[in-house]
């Protein structure tokens, strides 16, 4: 075995906290004199804020504070701080509401039954707007116009292109044009958003809340309510899951910290099940036209596609989400023509943003659906027509992106072999496959942030014991694990000798965060500088003492330090640590790294690859699908944590799965219909198909010892791959998500019409 | 303000007396009155399984019973799976198998399956799948969750148990 930590299947390093039970997590939080608080929401769609009395409510007994958007600066903030056009939410609307749910009032009191009470009394004189709740209306002349100067509510537009498009369809034998609509979806976090924020007379502020990037939330606090960055500390030890959801400003952890500076208590804020379901964030709905043309023998020749996202209220990641959908559509074939045009559209629903994937598993439903029709019609086996025009190494996206490692032709072949060893299937059984990439973090800086994308310090103490400091946020993905094995493997100890600090902006070197899957390749790029610079320290002082040929190497392994040519030739990693800390007279071992990738392409450093094979039963009597099998060849480059990788996967399916077809947020006039968990389903344990993985290990030549992501990617393929399976098991091809069992019914029932009127 | 009540309640081998008011919740005299966090809340409507306890030898969605109906009755949360440094069978099982990974729904996954193996030591690969049904888990996919409660009831982990 070349490693002695990586790619060992090892304990998470806060497992043992975990399965006690003694995981603390925001929601567990209490501080002595801890208020709680409520937020009031717009009941409206789309209304102007004409008047708040909240003299009621500050008068019932236990009521401690209430706050308006009067009590704010009044600023307009986001996430994409570069372009201040696009920063346009107020967590406390101040003049108009945009969506059913979101924040107009806030209330501290004893408990949170006093506060609920209270909320009854706030007294708001709205009046009601004319509203619009689909992205194909709301671009129409004449719609309602929900951000003033928005012409036909078009919040943001991306254009991707290379090749030459319209000269390249003149030589396609074949052309096929179709509309396809991607739902939305809910995160589901298990811990709703929360937040405890405490503000003391000195002027200081610290924040307890669930978040995926405790760096922007501090620089997003700080900014709204007009303090200095660092007097604001952001506390994030354990997070109940995020998956999109918690990296923007929220409004728990917005308005406790408003009421707290008002106090100067402490606040806490829980989002109910509900709130979460109907006022945070969601996966942006899309809709997709897709022209696409191929040559006979099935070469992809060009394609052209139209995207109009549904933005939901505000901007929110969805600028982000538009221009990757564009981008992995085109995922992972060699197009030598390309052209995507993408609209981001306001309606009055609640924002659309970031969730797992990042508008990729739209893009690979629609495009790999597409891409079976063509095979089909045409002839070609499914396998054959995405390896004619897979992506290989080294392959250059024009003008975008270099493709660095890719397994992608190993993942097909291995896939190919286990769809011949299921043989003949049963009857209503269809296997269908999709193919798909994904970014390793992404090289995007919208935020604005003057700091390395990742930072981290490594402090070796006498014991030979190992701090680690870093940003990367770990939110059950398991990247303080991850990011501690890369750090043991570099200094040569082991996955016990690493103690990680992180999740305190007091405390952590800056870090952008858990999202885009970029902890793994850049917060573990900047751990292994830190660790080797560190080790770099240590061997000075071992090569005093062992004094080898100058032209030999030493290194570390296992705790021990040895000559590279001749391993028996070694010292205690111990002694060394305690000799070189007494020759730097008493200071610890201290390196530092950090990682920003430059001159790496317009998206990503690196990508990961995969193909996966959905087998599905579909009952042709009531359209419900069971799902059998899911099989994923997959390609991450090394694998660092073994666990962690194969839980990602199994995790990414049910997520995937549950997008595929049993997830779906229906609205009326901008209600959701469903925000609670018996309505709204996530794949429950009885749910779940037999699941296997091949690991088609590569070497990503950017990443730390050849990795790469394996978090969002996986929850690519899943919708596209189920969609192929229906179709291949009874027929029927269903173009807009999630694919219920109604919607194969209906479908079902009209193939039967038109062949018996044949 | 309410009438309070008198509950008596023994939690993870340990009696308590305290007073409550009618409607409070089982789950709120654990996690509020008692301070052992743990055990989680997920939903409040009894959907999410976050909040499962064992009393008296069932699994219970502790934010669907009011504390007065557990009133003399026995309780463990996850809190008493472990005796002292040593973990419980499930619990290491749960480490081996990588079946936790935010960890929110753990302590309540853990209930149901110690429950399930109390009732039904050697379940099948579908009685485990039933005996978890009320256990939503978002980060895992479920499999491996049921790999280690598989692995529990196969004996792997027997030498542990005493």
């Amino acid at each position: 075995m070349k490693y002695t930590v990586i790619n060992h299947p090892l304990h998470n390093i806060d497992g043992v906290a975990k399965v006690t039970g003694r995981a603390t997590y925001t929601f567990d939080v209490k501080l002595p004199g801890m208020l709680y608080g409520k937020v009031l929401r717009s009941p409206y769609p789309h209304a102007r804020i004409l008047h708040i009395d909240t003299s009621k409510a500050e008068r019932l007994p236990g009521v401690k504070a209430v706050v308006t958007g009067k009590d704010t600066l009044g600023v307009k903030q986001g996430i994409w701080r570069r372009y201040p056009e696009l920063c346009d939410e107020e967590i406390l609307a101040r003049e108009k509401v945009r969506y059913i749910g979101e924040p107009v009032a806030a209330v501290a009191a004893v408990d949170e039954d006093t506060a609920e009470e209270a909320l009854d009394l706030i007294e708001v004189e709205y009046e009601p707007l004319p509203a619009v709740f689909d992205p194909m209306e709301a671009i129409k002349e004449g719609a309602p116009q929900i951000h003033e100067g928005v012409e036909r509510n078009i919040n943001v537009t991306r254009h991707i292109e290379w090749g030459n498009v319209d000269e390249a369809f003149k030589d396609a034998d074949y052309i096929r044009e179709d509309w396809f609509k991607c739902s939305g979806q809910a995160h589901v976090c298990m811990e709703t958003h929360c937040a405890v924020s405490s503000y003391t007379p000195d002027g200081k502020l610290t924040v307890w809340t669930s978040t995926q990037s405790p760096y922007y939330i501090q620089v997003l606090l700080a900014w709204t309510l007009g303090l200095r960055e660092n007097d604001v500390r952001v506390i994030s030890r354990y997070v109940g899951g995020g998956f999109g959801s918690k990296f923007e400003l929220d409004s728990a952890q917005f308005c406790s910290a408003l009421l707290s500076m008002k106090l100067c208590r402490p606040v806490k804020i829980v989002l109910t099940r509900e709130e979460e379901f109907t006022a945070t964030k969601r996966r942006t709905p899309m809709y997709y036209h897709v022209r696409t043309g191929v040559k006979k023998d099935g070469r992809f020749v060009a394609r052209e596609v139209r995207v109009f996202t549904d933005g939901g209220a505000y901007t929110s990641m969805g600028a982000t989400a538009l221009y990757l959908t564009g981008f992995f559509h085109s995922f992972p074939y060699k197009w030598p023509n390309y052209r995507y045009d993408g609209y981001r559209v306001y309606t009055n629903t609640m924002p659309s943003s970031a969730m797992r994937g990042f508008g990729a598993p739209q893009a690979i439903f629609v495009s790999e659906s597409q891409i079976d029709m063509i095979a089909e019609e045409l002839g070609i086996d499914p396998i054959e027509i995405r390896r004619i025009n897979a992506m290989t190494p080294d392959y250059e996206i024009p003008g975008q992106a270099t493709i660095r490692s890719c397994g992608l032709l190993e993942c097909l072949d291995r896939i190919e072999e286990w769809i011949k060893s299921r043989g003949e299937l049963p009857p209503n059984h269809g296997i269908g496959i999709a193919a798909y990439g994904f970014m390793s973090g992404g090289i995007f800086n919208w935020f604005n942030t003057p700091y390395a994308f990742s930072a981290a310090m490594v402090k070796i103490n006498i014991d030979g014991k190992v701090d680690l400091y870093i940003g990367a946020q770990d939110v059950g993905q398991g990247s303080n694990t991850t990011l501690a094995m890369i750090c043991a493997e570099e200094l040569g100890v082991k996955l016990e000798d690493i103690r990680v600090h992180t999740a305190d902006t007091d405390i952590a070197p800056v870090d952008l965060g858990a999202w885009g899957s970029r902890e793994t390749l850049m917060a573990g790029n900047a751990v292994r500088m830190a660790a080797a610079e560190a080790k770099r320290q240590l061997l000075e002082f071992a090569a005093a003492q062992m004094m080898p040929n100058i032209v030999y190497d030493l290194d570390i392994k296992d705790r021990w330090v040895f000559n590279v040519a001749r391993p028996e030739r070694r010292i205690s990693y111990f002694d060394v640590v305690k000799q070189a800390i007494r020759a730097k007279d008493g200071q610890p071992i201290i390196g530092r790294g950090y990682y920003t990738p430059h001159r790496k392409g317009m998206v990503s450093p690196a990508y990961s690859f995969g193909v996966q094979a959905v087998e599905a039963e579909v009952d042709p009597e009531t359209g419900k699908i069971r799902l059998v099998n899911v099989v994923t060849a997959h390609d991450c480059g090394q694998v660092i944590n073994p666990l962690g990788v194969h839980g990602q996967l199994e995790g990414a399916i049910a997520m995937a799965a549950g997008y595929g077809f049993t997830e779906d947020l229906p609205m009326e006039e901008g209600k959701i219909l469903n925000p609670n968990l018996v309505d709204y389903k996530i794949l429950r344990a009885g749910d779940m198909p037999e699941t296997e993985v091949f690991e088609v290990e590569t070497h990503e030549p950017e990443g730390p010892f050849g990795a790469k992501e394996a978090g969002e990617g996986l929850t690519n393929p899943t919708a596209g791959a189920l969609a192929n399976a229906v179709a291949k098991a009874v027929g029927v091809r269903i173009k807009d998500l999630p694919i219920t069992s109604e919607k194969v019914l209906k479908a079902l029932k009209a193939k039967k019409n038109k062949e018996e009127g044949r | 303000m309410a009438e309070m009540h008198r509950l008596r309640i023994r939690v993870n081998g340990e009696d308590h007396e305290l007073y409550v008011k009618p409607k409070t919740l089982l789950v709120e005299v654990i996690r509020d009155h008692l301070g052992l966090t743990g055990t989680k809340r997920g939903c409040n409507s009894g959907a999410c399984g976050a909040c499962t306890v064992i009393l008296n030898g069932m699994a219970v969605k502790s934010c669907s019973v009011l504390a007065l109906q557990a009133d003399g009755g026995e309780v463990l949360t996850v809190e008493g799976l472990a005796k002292g440094a040593e973990l419980h069978p499930l619990q290491r099982s749960f480490l081996d198998h990588g079946a936790y990974q935010c960890g929110f729904c753990t302590p309540g996954m853990l209930m149901s399956a110690k429950a399930l193996l109390d009732e039904n030591p050697k379940p099948t690969k579908e009685e485990i799948k039933e005996g978890i049904h009320g256990n939503l888990c978002r980060c895992t996919g479920y499999n491996s969750i049921i790999r280690a409660i598989a692995a529990v009831a196969e004996g792997k982990y027997e030498e542990a148990e005493r």
